[in-house]
């Protein structure tokens, strides 16, 4: 026996035994899986890295396709809806209020797309070492958030462009629609990635469902053109329950100055605030189903 | 010293999987509420108590689907046990699968950042240790390539690399040592006997029962997700050859079955009843040798029906299972004739220079189409008492001099 293995044998029997794999309990759980997970930060920036790199890696204008996706929607919107359909003469700034409405959307769409399929498409991955599951859903997050960044600043020239910079306090939307948007999103990740690992129906659903929705927010109308439309009083506080109604409306306060002035439900802000609180709840509960659920992964992969 | 502390406690395991038998939306709801008929337990591993103390190297072997890796999962926490505990000590690194984390379209050099950090290195150890890493892999041309352009060669061994710096206190490795050509094989192996000589904990899966005798000091042998042997590496290996042994027969009985009802042709019957050590001239007995003695080994064998061109084999092994010498018919040269009933052959072995230590005999009976039909391997043994002037399981007369001048 060498002097390295008799300290290395008398510091391992000063370490408590512990569980192998995630850790059991429910309530006690969720501050061990935080830690697990804080634990493992580095790695999230790795694989977070990991999917940026990959993603346009040999296409020469590799980052540029991200931006040109939305840019090409954004003209599409623009020409069929504002132009032929005649929505521009209703709203000023036609386009960056679409804009703003679609980088909001497109970083939810991501996240909740490609985190339902996070944990299936890294099956190799989990099924050979064990990390805490949650990082390959956060590690979408991350990377749809780089994106999400890049196309702000696309709206922001913009605005700047045709000379109405957003100032002041209007900017006090953008943390609180982004809060709501990035809590949902995560928690729906989270909940789906988990949940399509047992049954791979989901990530069609899902598709399916996000588009639904995309028309179901005001993205490409305002809520100006939706509010006298609602039948009744319900209806419209239905339609402003979607909490991804409450974002863009929230995005659309702070990018699309032109808008001032036009229809807003009365108290976004509150709405904001009690679907953020709403939406950190969920996500307590998606991350609880998750680690429930994360228990067979490896076997159901 | 006191006894080293235990890393890995397995408490009572059992692990079932469900074998679920539909998949689609469609099929659940079409068969809700009767899905258990749809459903077939199958119990991977059964009541499994093993504790392993640091510092020990522990190979786990037995058949194909005995649960050994299902077993090493449960350690490294990939699965859960459906009852009892598995609690682990210390810093845990799997080798379950080389490369599992490397991404084909990164280059090799964010591979290995990506690869050390899933197992859990910090970017500044990384960095540390990245020259050591490339330089142990050897492919240090290619490093900024990405890695689908690597030969499977190169793949292997840079994630072999990264796996072997990571500083772990446990280690679980699964079938991941035969790769490489020899020479990086060679190094892996060194890399291995370092890791003992630390005091790390190595839990092995292979099926390279050379390499447990070798380098374990002790062995786990499942079988049916049971613990069939645990203990030195001499016995367990031992219990397992025999389960093989027994394996092999099943088929081969099976195949004669099988042969029967569809009417092909089928092996004859036939087996080797067993085999003595005689002295040369046939008289006496035998047990023990000395090196350079000359032996005779008799062999029955019975025939059940006719036994047409067909070949008779003996050879010596060590008592780990390795073959140390071993000859048939055919390569002597030797015309057999047509065998019913019982008959007895003699191989007469002489001036067997053969080291210290004990020796089994084996005997196998195959037929025409060289397929073994019955194998004894351990039909007999032979003790061998050397001079004590070498080691090994040869015995040479070896003379030492100074070269004059």
């Amino acid at each position: 026996m060498t002097t390295t293995s008799e300290a290395r044998a008398a510091a391992l029997a000063r370490e408590p035994l512990r569980v192998a794999g995630p850790q059991p309990g429910f309530a006690s759980g969720t501050w061990l899986s935080i830690k697990d997970i804080v634990g493992q930060r580095e790695l999230l920036g790795m694989l977070v890295r990991r999917e940026l790199k990959a993603k346009y890696k040999d296409s020469t204008l590799g980052f540029l396709w991200s931006m040109l996706r939305p840019l090409a929607m954004l003209l599409i919107y623009y020409i069929a809806l504002g132009e032929f359909l005649g929505a521009a003469r209703q709203i000023d700034d036609f386009a960056i209020f679409i804009f703003t409405g679609l980088t909001a959307w497109t970083l939810y769409s991501d996240i909740v797309i490609t985190g339902t399929g996070s944990i299936v498409t890294n099956a190799g991955l989990i099924k050979k070492i064990y990390l805490p599951r949650e990082v390959f859903p956060l590690s979408v997050v991350g990377s749809a958030l780089f994106n999400f960044v890049i196309q702000l600043g696309i709206l922001l020239a913009a605005t700047a462009l045709v000379g109405r910079f957003p100032t002041g306090g209007r900017w006090l939307y953008l943390p609180l629609a982004m809060g709501v948007l990035v809590v949902f999103a995560t928690a729906l990740a989270l909940l789906l990635s988990a949940l399509n690992v047992y049954l791979r129906d989901i990530q069609y659903l899902v598709e399916i469902i996000i588009m639904v929705f995309f028309w179901i927010s005001p993205i490409v109308y305002s809520w100006g053109l939706v509010a006298p439309k609602m039948p009744n009083p319900f209806l419209e506080q239905l339609y402003l329950a979607n909490p991804m109604t409450l974002v863009v409306l929230g995005f659309q306060q702070v990018f699309w100055v032109a808008g001032d002035g036009s229809l807003v439900p009365d108290q976004l802000g509150t709405r904001l605030v009690v679907a953020l609180a709403v939406g950190v709840a969920f996500l307590w509960v998606s991350q609880r189903v998750f680690a429930r659920l994360q228990a067979n992964f490896a076997q159901e992969l | 010293m006191t006894s080293p502390p235990t890393v890995i406690k397995i408490d009572d395991v059992s692990k079932r999987f469900v074998i679920r038998k539909e998949k689609s939306l469609k099929e659940r709801v079409v068969n809700f509420g009767r899905s258990n008929l749809h459903k077939e337990d199958f119990w991977a591993l059964r009541n499994v108590d093993v504790e392993i103390q640091s510092g020990s190297t522990v190979g786990l072997v037995g058949p194909n689907g005995s649960g050994k890796s299902t077993l090493l999962k449960m350690i490294g926490g990939i699965l859960q046990p459906t009852s009892g505990t598995v609690s682990l000590r210390g810093r845990l690194a799997a080798l379950l699968e080389l490369g599992a984390g490397f991404h084909p379209d990164l280059t090799g050099r964010e591979n290995v950042y990506l690869n050390a950090s899933i197992l859990g290195l910090s970017r500044q150890q990384t960095d540390r240790y990245f020259d050591a890493i490339v330089d142990f892999s050897g492919i240090e041309r290619f490093i900024d390539t990405q890695v689908k352009f690597y030969s499977s060669g190169m793949y292997v061994r840079l994630a072999f690399s990264v796996a072997v710096h990571v500083d772990p206190d446990v280690l679980l490795v699964d079938e991941v040592l035969a790769v490489g050509d020899e020479p990086f094989q060679r190094k892996c192996l060194e890399r291995i006997r370092g890791f003992q000589h630390e005091g790390r904990t190595i839990v092995l899966v292979t099926h390279g029962l050379d390499q447990v005798a070798e380098f374990c000091d002790r062995a786990i042998v499942l079988e049916h997700g049971q613990v069939m042997a645990d203990g030195a590496p001499r016995e367990a290996l031992r219990v397992l050859r025999a389960d093989f042994e027994a394996i092999r027969q099943d088929e081969v009985e099976r195949s004669q079955e099988r042969a029967e009802t569809t009417g092909a042709a089928r092996p004859p019957r036939a087996r080797v009843l067993g085999a003595q050590l005689l002295t040369p001239d046939g008289g006496e007995p035998l047990t023990t040798i000395e090196p350079g003695d000359a032996i005779r080994v008799r062999v029955q064998i019975q025939a059940d029906e006719k036994l047409e061109d067909w070949v008779l084999g003996m050879g010596l092994d060590t008592p780990l299972g390795a073959v140390v010498y071993g000859t048939n018919t055919t390569l002597l040269g030797a015309r057999l004739d047509p065998v019913i009933g019982t008959a007895s052959f003699d191989f007469v072995l002489p001036d067997l220079r053969l080291g210290e230590g004990a020796y089994a005999v084996h005997v196998a009976v195959a037929g025409t189409n060289g397929l073994e039909i019955h194998r004894m391997s351990e039909a007999s043994h032979l003790e061998v008492r050397g001079s004590g002037r070498g080691q090994g399981q040869l015995s040479v007369d070896t003379t030492f001099s100074p070269v004059a001048g």
